[in-house]
């Protein structure tokens, strides 16, 4: 009884190990007759190429490791950008998908059905070429909200300079990890005496009072730089001075958050629709408001229906990503299964990584929502 | 006695079997490459996804170009026939891959030579039909007219993938001179950013520079600045551990160049059988045994002559009446003012 159950166990593994053994081999044996060889010892020599936009300090004569991190970061920064953008507006357009609102309704449907079925691709050439060629030249850019340009070369705004950062930072995390205990006792104290206790207006005051009294008495000071427009050429200008955004990042990260929220908005309104009529119209005659009603009933029992799809869509914002290469923005695939492969030609050794890295980014996103979707799904009493 | 004759007989006859074998046969049979190009019936060639004058499909898909010639003349040699050849777009980052994974035979993709890729990536390089150097394009409303006037901030477009990208940085860290690279994976997607503003330079080989401004909304409002940053020999590339594959490539280009030399056209080549030069008729096959040496018959580079014509037609066809680059400048031939110099084909 008990071999049944073993044997096409050991006899699928066995498969298995042999599968992979044989590509392994087979891969040896065509790298060794090409006069290749296996290693990852071309990581620490220098990369000798420049990177266009990096959240940490690199430059040529950094290491391939530092040029594989600008890319793991730059991957990092659109996804999780991407994932809060697109989260915000599904949400709000799969609520307006079921509004009462003729108006409302059709714009939010026609939204879904425009952006959701072209591919993702031509999407991010169009917000790329397109508005690229719609955007003005730095000379003839107008000023935004009285400090910012937004040009064909990019977005730029004005640069905040930090004394003391680190001060600032510790206390707004303090700030954070208060507000957590103190909404958790509050709650606690409302189930058990019936009391509430205005919870949004002292959390409010902790979260900005706090970093506030750093700058009184932690030493703490903030100044901002603002971009100047320089001359290069008789027809170039530039900026100097602020924090220049690419326009390739905005590009991308505008295609990537339109596409996915149409795919989150639909997740949104079937969850909204799981739910039985009854729940809300149970809600209303016990004299709960609608926004009550959305937020006390609705909502929370159409979260353990929104989330296991919408972590799909996480994932797949997650690498979707990786069409940036197309439009220059240096994701972790233009930089490092690009530029990278192409100067040291570790074609295995490189596409090995960067596989192992979306793997490991996308089983991360996944975790941490089943940990989520856990967490706040029905706890039988 | 008659024993050691016995004896001694059968080792000629083994010696005179080996020798038979090794001269004519040895080569076909040493080259994996040949003896399935010859299965097969057509040769495998890389070559770029759209570059005028160097390789380029019309709207019927048929290619032509200068690095396209180079196949075409390997096809000619080996099957007898310039257009069983099978073209394979490849990008910058592709290329490699593709030739040391067995997909394509030859690459003949403007594609530089440099030490770590020939050392370090399976590939050999056979030869150089192309004398090339990076340089820059600037709008021409700039009024920048020498890469001096370049100042701190610029941003260039260029490709990935390619030497370009790190001349880019020796170059503009020598002048000591900030600027934002913006590297497209396509060239097309490179030009367009260019083109709309994007950029204020685009920087690649020169050739590359001179074709892609045909590609552009007003050819007119752009120049080439004359400075040159690097040494871009651009040559066809075979995979590494196939000696005599890479010997049909390097001699396939070297004949054309050096028919040139001797006057030899496609239109005077038959005629050429009689010369009085015994190395023009080494060339036209009617003297010397020099296709058995690469395990092709004796007319192998006078096909190539007839049916691709001399590197000087092909020159003239592609890249000088096209209007890319009127003037050879140092893909000249050497007793003409260039570079252009080959080993005898003897």
């Amino acid at each position: 009884m008990k071999i049944k159950k073993i044997l096409p166990q050991v006899i699928t593994l066995l498969f298995i190990v042999l599968i992979f053994s044989f590509f392994t081999m087979n891969a040896q044996e065509n790298m060794e007759t090409r006069g290749l060889d296996f290693g990852f010892g071309f990581l620490k020599e220098s990369a000798s190429f420049d990177i266009q936009f990096s959240l940490i300090d690199y430059d040529g004569s950094h290491s391939y490791a530092r040029a594989y991190l600008v890319g793991l970061l730059n991957t990092l920064l659109v996804a999780v950008i991407g994932i809060i953008l697109a989260t915000l507006l599904g949400a709000v357009v799969g609520v307006a998908r079921l509004s009462p609102n003729y108006l409302i309704r059709k714009t939010a449907s026609f939204y879904i059905e425009f952006f959701r079925n072209i591919p993702l691709l031509l999407q991010i050439f169009f917000w790329y070429f397109a508005a690229l060629r719609a955007l003005p030249m730095p000379q003839d850019a107008s000023l935004l909200l009285g400090s910012s340009f937004l040009t064909i070369k990019g977005l730029f705004t004005p640069a905040p300079i930090w004394t003391n950062f680190d001060v600032f930072f510790v206390t707004l995390i303090i700030a954070i990890i208060l507000i957590f205990f103190f909404s958790r006792y509050a709650k606690k104290k409302q189930e058990q005496e019936g009391k509430r206790l205005p919870v949004l207006a002292i959390s409010s005051a902790i979260f900005i009072g706090l970093p506030l009294l750093t700058f009184l008495i932690g030493g703490v000071d903030l100044s901002f730089s603002f971009p100047v427009i320089r001359q290069m050429s008789q027809s170039s200008y530039t900026f100097d001075g602020g924090m220049g955004i690419p326009p390739e990042l905005i590009a991308l990260t505008l295609a990537l958050t339109l596409y996915t929220a149409t795919f989150i908005a639909e997740n949104v309104r079937a969850g909204i629709q799981g739910i039985g009529k009854g729940q809300k119209e149970a809600a209303a005659s016990i004299g709960l408001t609608p926004s009550q009603v959305l937020k006390l009933v609705i909502m929370p029992q159409a979260l353990r229906i929104i989330i296991p799809p919408t972590t799909n869509q996480y994932l797949n914002l997650t690498k979707n990503s990786s069409l940036a290469a197309a439009i220059a923005y240096p994701d972790l695939v233009l930089v490092f299964a690009g530029t990278a492969m192409m100067q040291t030609g570790r074609a295995i050794e490189i596409v090995g990584i960067t596989m192992a890295t979306y793997l490991t980014i996308s089983l991360g996103i996944s975790l941490l929502m089943n940990w989520y979707n856990k967490r706040i799904a029905i706890q039988e009493k | 006695m008659f024993k050691y004759v016995k004896q001694l007989t059968s080792l000629v006859a083994m010696f005179a079997v080996l020798i038979a074998f090794s001269t004519e046969t040895m080569a076909a049979k040493k080259s994996k490459t040949l003896k399935n190009t010859q299965k097969k019936g057509f040769v495998r060639c890389g070559v770029s996804q759209g570059l005028p004058g160097f390789s380029n499909a019309d709207a019927a898909g048929n290619w032509t170009g200068l690095d396209v010639d180079v196949c075409r003349a390997v096809a000619a040699a080996v099957l007898g026939d310039a257009n069983k050849v099978k073209f394979t777009p490849l990008s910058a980052k592709e290329r490699f891959t593709a030739l040391t994974s067995g997909e394509i035979d030859i690459l003949s993709r403007n594609t530089t030579w440099t030490l770590t890729r020939d050392a370090d990536l399976g590939v050999t390089f056979v030869g150089v039909n192309f004398y090339d150097g990076q340089g820059f394009m600037v709008r021409k409303d700039s009024g920048i007219t020498s890469t001096s006037q370049f100042k701190n901030g610029i941003s260039a477009c260029t490709n990935i993938g390619t030497t370009t990208e790190l001349n880019m940085r020796d170059f503009f860290n020598s002048k000591g001179i900030s600027y934002e690279p913006v590297a497209f994976e396509k060239a097309d997607e490179v030009v367009a950013a260019y083109d709309s503003g994007r950029c204020d330079t685009y920087t690649t080989d020169k050739s590359g520079l001179a074709a892609q401004r045909t590609k552009m909304s007003s050819p007119n409002d752009h120049i080439v600045l004359p400075e040159t940053i690097s040494k871009e020999p651009l040559g066809p590339v075979v995979r590494q551990g196939d000696a005599v594959w890479e010997d049909i490539v390097r001699w396939s280009l070297n004949s054309m160049i050096e028919a040139e030399e001797y006057g030899i056209t496609s239109a005077n080549a038959d005629m050429m059988k009689t010369s009085e030069n015994p190395q023009i008729k080494r060339l036209v096959g009617s003297e010397g045994e020099l296709g058995g040496k690469l395990g092709l018959d004796n007319d192998w580079s006078l096909r190539i002559i007839k049916q691709v014509g001399n590197y000087g037609e092909s020159y003239k066809r592609n890249i000088a009446d096209t209007g890319i680059l009127p003037d050879r400048g140092p893909n000249q031939l050497w007793t003409k003012g260039g570079i252009l110099y080959v080993a005898p084909a003897r």
